[in-house]
């Protein structure tokens, strides 16, 4: 829950006409985005609600008003908060109302018309939900007496919580501020007349506020700014005692009440208090004095330099700042006996407190890499003088040992786990991609490692890690061993994983848990309790397994056929691609792909949980993901227009019959000629009344049907990216590294949409006109489907060899396939095009021993190596 | 022919929701999905040359076939819902240009509320002692008034407020006339499009001369806890307070279990009766809901007794055997009793913010 804002607010007045020369030229100019930016400035500084005012001779205030409230209200940043639509027009605060769906404040009505109007406008902003601003003003004009101000404001009051029935805490009073000083007589009291008037109503109308447009006070010193921010500063420091709840101020026109020079301050506070008849005269005697002493250009805050060398450190490290930390680790060197203390002392301090923040939550993984890119580059900067004295390497808090299992070649994860285990001092050997078990064993044994890493993000990556705890064990290892990666669960672990070893075995759900996973096993006083309770607990999950009813209540595999999908190809004529055969892409314009990313899995790369862009406003993560977005976009940039990357795609369409549960290719279009036959699953657990056991099979026609066809594709989007990755690694930049890795991932991933939305509309065309933005395509609002073999609707990962001959993917576009399946480059995509449609995603879930038997049969493979590709989908 | 003016209604959905947690019914959309109706259903015999497709057009279902609607309010009424909604959740101006029925959509509203008026007096009349009452379903429109349609053009707005609020006039007109009791704005993703509905429903009572209960029900659209235009729940809730709703919460797009803390949150601040009719789940792959009538009732059991609800049922996937499920497990918690609140000035962009008065310091 929000709690009430206890203190005076400040509404931002640079989106005003009136206010700022700048916003009005730009209103004017009809250059509504750089006008955004007004309010983006000002939401940043700290207001709490934006003022918007229109109200200039030369505007259509009402259009100006429609116009910037509906642009805003696209930028989360500035939406958060609440507008106050301010102008003396009825109509144009009527056509504002209309376009804000938050709780607005209407500035202002009054009684200067009369009774009607006032109750009437009243009603309505109440209609529209808003809360008002009411001018002290009647028929017979502004109030300037304390007693005129507060007389108008309790009649207000008065008619609008009893005979409209606002909600009086939704009433805000303007009791005017005038100028002061002005050289009349009558205008010197004004100061007063506002302060005592606010005291009035704060006294004595139950829950309304005050408000006031500040800069007023100080009119006749237009040109000096030093005396103007401290008349402000003086005038708000009486009046809020004096009970004002808000005001229209500049930030930017402010000094702090305390700072403002003694002589100065007396003489200002003589003016606005009334407190002597030559006030105005004395404070004109000075005021030259302090003439263009504002204006203070603001500049990069480099304060934190002039500090200490070890806080300076510390501040490179949690700010994430690299440009002097060479510096800073040579100044630090020449300080202590031996550059080794440099790391163990400064650096090791740094990096605890930035692990102390991420741990609090405070820090946020994008920037925990950043700093351990500091560290690193300050320990490289080291390390020669380190060697020179044939020091020892610092002591480590333990030894780790990471890689990814044989098979696998995805490794965005295990690095962020090894930047995020390094920047807490842990030394990590990390072993790279597709590492097969005796070469894993080999290292641990070599550099004594005190714990093993594992990651994988395929299936077939699960049953290799099975297999590297079983070798350990053969190998008498009684080490720890970490479990890792997204396809990874605590529930495989436990039951698949843990069994095959005696030592330790532990899921690490996120980078964010890898280091307390590592060091309380590390930890003489908690590593056995947590052990033991690790262990208690997993044999809780096996149990668990155990009890439940077996098998998922399955349908036989006949059953489950019999209840097939009765798709229909009454109403739908399959179409004949554009071409038959294959199509290669060499070389596909990356400009055309950044539109189609999507962004959201982008983020949980980096452990940032929300949706884009609303992500990027988060309360808790936003700051974080701004930073990193800011960043991704910079490198796309340099992607795009330096040819980091080359995006490559083969696609294909073949003449198609359903075959049972296999589709059948044809070499010609009279379809006499066999070609590949493609093999898929069938749900096979237990449906309601009225839902189908789906097969993608089911989506293409029977022989004997109308002639229909299959789709394949493979894309990616990694070529070129090794030599940028050798390059940041070269530079200790693990960051950069990471980065550049997931944009390639989205990269391809955009390219499997671009790529199938034309396929849809034109090189197969069996949709004609689509006009679907990239959120529509992010949620896959399209006729046709892209399932990709190893996902839940194809789950078998193996069916991709056949994919990749029949595209030739290989020899095509270079992309080639590991003992597990998993693509090389990593960054790219494959899958099958179906265009019924009815054909949507499904998952297969669990499938029995006799649809095991009848897929090896299909096959054409022996039962065991049929359930190796299919574990993961075998009922227990 | 129905009586218009049941603003009477206040006091006896009042005294009903003093005594115990009121059930509303469950799904519609779904329950009629399951009826698997063809084009020619949907077109009947009034609009069987018409030029467009009507197949998905469920509101026009009133005109057309009304017994699957009729049979839809009989088997929640038959569970145990206190509350049936209409069959009208599209039926305005605006939505029906999808099918080129602007001019019908009035008429399905009185329709619509005729049928569910007419059932569940039928109820009432088997079981006095437990009153049923309808509730005129009001839906969020095809249309955003807070969000625009072109990516390229973000200040681009597809239909004006007054569009919006005309549009929705002439449905609260229709179901006002066909007898509902209560003004029910659901499943809200923009919450300008509900400020449009309150102004338009505060304009027919208005010139009506009475007044009946409005229910407010937000969606939220995904996991940050915002609905589509970006409000989280209590900036919503600032929002709309000003329609005085009889009761306000959340429906739609989640299950009970992902609803649960926006739910906590809105009980926690409004000073209004909670209603909260979550979905049976999240779809699945297919896009089905599975969780079970047990499940579903089952979470909702515990915010009962937590003290978090006024009224409780179901939306996308429930099923009678849910709403029959979640009535039996809640009937022996007590409602939720509405806090009172301190009154602040509370105000909304996309987030929430209240504002303290300052006292004079002497």
């Amino acid at each position: 829950m929000n709690k009430p804002i206890a203190q005076f607010i400040n509404v931002g007045e640079r989106t005003n006409v009136a206010g700022s020369a700048r916003f009005k030229k730009l209103i004017f100019e009809g250059d509504y985005e750089a006008a955004v930016e007004v309010a983006r400035h000002q939401v940043e500084g700290g207001a709490q609600i934006v003022d918007v005012n229109m109200d200039d001779a030369m505007l259509d205030a009402e259009d100006a008003m429609v116009k910037f409230l509906n642009r805003i209200a696209a930028e989360p940043d500035i939406a958060r908060v609440p507008v106050m639509i301010d102008s003396s027009k009825w109509s144009v605060i009527e056509a504002g109302l209309k376009c804000v769906q938050g709780k607005a404040v209407v500035n202002s009505i009054s009684l200067k018309e009369g009774e009607g109007p006032f109750i009437q406008q009243a009603r309505r902003i109440m209609r529209y939900g808003a809360a008002v601003v009411v001018m002290a003003f009647d028929t017979d004009g502004q109030a300037d007496s304390v007693e005129r101000k507060f007389e108008i404001c309790k009649r207000s009051y008065d008619i609008l919580v009893n005979n409209v029935g606002f909600p009086p805490e939704d009433i805000i009073f303007d009791p005017n501020i005038f100028a002061v000083a002005t050289g009349i007589e009558e205008h010197n009291n004004y100061g007063v007349d506002f302060i005592e008037a606010t005291r009035l109503i704060k006294t004595h109308l139950p829950h309304a506020k005050v408000s006031g447009g500040v800069s007023n006070v100080s009119f006749s010193f237009r040109g000096n700014n030093p005396v103007r921010e401290a008349m402000h500063s003086v005038f708000l420091y009486h009046a809020i005692r004096a009970g004002m709840d808000m005001g229209i101020v500049n930030a930017g026109q402010l000094t702090v009440y305390s700072d403002i020079p003694e002589d100065l301050k007396e003489r200002v506070e003589d003016v606005i208090l009334n407190r002597r008849d030559d006030a105005t005269e004395r404070l004109l005697d000075i005021a030259d004095e302090y003439r263009g002493q504002g204006g203070k250009k603001k500049v990069e805050d480099l304060s934190w330099r002039e500090q200490p060398v070890q806080k300076r450190m510390e501040h490179a490290l949690v700010k994430g700042i690299a440009d002097y930390i060479e510096e800073d680790a040579e100044e630090a060197r020449q300080q202590f006996d031996r550059p080794i203390q440099v790391i163990e002392g400064p650096l090791m301090d740094g990096m605890n407190v930035v692990g102390d923040l991420f741990g609090a939550g405070e820090m946020f993984l994008p920037q925990v890499v950043k700093s351990a890119r500091v560290m690193k580059q300050a320990v490289n900067y080291l390390q020669p003088y380190i060697e020179a004295e044939k020091e020892e390497g610092a002591a480590a808090k333990g030894k780790i040992i990471m890689a990814t299992v044989k098979g696998d070649v995805h490794d965005i994860g295990k690095n962020i786990v090894g930047v995020v285990l390094q920047c807490n001092n842990y030394e990590v050997i990390d072993m790279g991609v597709m590492v097969p078990w005796s070469d894993i064993l080999q290292a641990a044994n070599d550099h004594g490692a005190d714990m093993i890493g594992l990651s994988g993000l395929i299936t077939p990556s699960l049953d290799e890690m099975v297999t590297v705890a079983a070798e350990m064990k053969r190998a008498d290892f009684t080490v720890p061993l970490l479990i890792g990666g997204a396809t990874t669960s605590r529930v495989h672990t436990a039951v698949k994983i843990a069994p095959e070893y005696s030592g330790p075995v532990v899921h690490v759900l996120d980078a964010s848990r890898a280091v307390g996973v590592a060091s309380t096993l590390l930890s003489d006083d908690l590593k056995d309790n947590f052990v033991a309770e690790t262990k208690a607990a997993y044999e809780d999950i096996r149990q668990k397994r155990l009890a439940k009813p077996k098998s998922d209540r399955l349908a036989s595999l006949a059953t489950a056929r019999g209840n097939a999908a009765d798709v229909s190809f009454d109403s739908y004529t399959p179409v004949k691609p554009q071409f038959l055969g294959t199509k290669t892409f060499e070389s596909y314009p990356l400009e055309d792909l950044i539109d189609r990313i999507d962004w959201t899995p982008f983020f949980r790369t980096w452990e940032l949980a929300g949706t884009y862009p609303a992500i990027l406003q988060d309360d808790i993560v936003g700051e974080s993901a701004r930073s990193l977005f800011d960043d991704a976009q910079a490198m796309l940039k340099q992607i795009v227009s330096e040819k980091w990357l080359t995006a490559k795609a083969v696609i294909g369409f073949w003449p198609a019959a359903r075959h049972g549960d296999d589709v059948q290719l044809f070499n010609d279009e009279k379809r006499q000629k066999n070609y590949e036959k493609v093999h898929f699953l069938r749900q096979q657990v237990q449906k309601r009344e009225g839902r189908s056991n789906d097969c993608l099979a089911d989506f293409i026609a029977h022989k004997n049907g109308p002639e229909d066809y299959l789709g394949g594709f493979v894309v990616t989007a990694g070529h070129g990216i090794e030599e940028h990755v050798a390059r940041f690694k070269a530079a200790h930049d693990d960051y950069n590294e990471i980065l550049l890795k997931a944009l390639a991932d989205r990269l391809a991933e955009a390219f499997a949409e671009r790529m199938h939305e034309r396929v849809r509309t034109e090189f197969w065309g069996f949709v004609q006109n689509e006009a679907l933005d990239n959120t529509d395509l992010i949620k896959e609002r399209y006729q046709g489907i892209r399932p990709a073999p190893g996902y839940p609707a194809c789950p078998d990962h193996s069916e991709k060899v056949k994919l990749f001959e029949m595209l030739d993917a290989t020899e095509s576009i270079g992309v080639s396939l590991t003992d597990s399946f998993a693509m090389l480059p990593t960054a790219a995509v494959s899958g099958y095009y179906f265009a019924h449609p009815e054909a949507r995603y499904f998952g297969i879930g669990k499938i029995g021993k006799d649809q095991l038997e009848d897929y090896a049969n299909r096959r054409g493979v022996d039962l065991k190596t049929a359930e190796r590709w299919l574990r993961p989908n075998l009922a227990d | 022919m129905a009586t218009t003016n049941r603003s009477d209604v206040v006091d006896l959905l009042n005294a009903c929701a003093e005594k115990r947690i009121l059930i509303m019914d469950g799904a519609m959309g779904t329950m009629i999905q399951r009826e698997k109706l063809q084009e020619a259903n949907y077109r009947g015999e009034r609009f069987k040359d018409w030029h467009k497709d009507l197949k998905g057009n469920n509101d026009l279902l009133v005109l057309t076939k009304p017994s699957v609607i009729e049979k839809v309010h009989n088997d929640f009424l038959a569970a145990g819902a206190d509350i049936i909604e209409t069959d009208t959740f599209n039926a305005t101006r605006v939505s029906m240009a999808d099918y080129d029925m602007q001019d019908y959509a009035y008429e399905m509203n009185v329709e619509g509320a005729k049928l569910a008026r007419r059932i569940a007096d039928e109820w009432t009349a088997k079981t006095p002692d437990k009153p049923r009452f309808v509730a005129g379903a009001i839906g969020p429109m095809n249309q955003s008034l807070s969000v625009s349609p072109d990516v390229d053009n973000p200040g681009f707005r597809s239909v004006t407020f007054d569009q919006v609020m005309a549009s929705y006039k002439e449905q609260v007109e229709g179901l006002i006339e066909g007898g509902v009791d209560i003004i029910l704005i659901e499943t809200i993703f923009d919450t300008l499009n509900a400020k449009a509905a309150i102004f338009a429903t505060e304009e027919v009572f208005e010139e009506r001369g009475f007044r009946l209960p409005v229910f407010m029900s937000c969606t939220i659209t995904d996991m940050s806890g915002r609905n589509l235009s970006g409000q989280t729940i209590e900036a919503f809730w600032h929002s709309v307070q000003h329609v005085k709703p009889f009761a306000v919460g959340l429906n739609c797009a989640f299950g009970a279990e992902l609803l649960r803390p926006h739910a906590v949150t809105i009980a926690a601040v409004a000073d209004t009766r909670i209603c909260v009719y979550p979905n049976a789940g999240l779809p699945n792959e297919m896009g089905e809901y599975d969780e079970t009538p047990e499940v579903t009732a089952g979470l909702l059991k515990g915010w009962a007794e937590e003290g978090i609800l006024n009224i409780v049922g179901g939306c996308c996937g429930t099923t009678p055997e849910h709403i029959a499920a979640i009535a039996e497990a809640v009937a022996d918690s007590k409602p939720r009793e509405i806090p009172t609140i301190e009154p602040v000035m509370r105000l909304s962009g996309i987030d929430p913010v209240q504002i303290a008065t300052l006292t004079p310091a002497e």
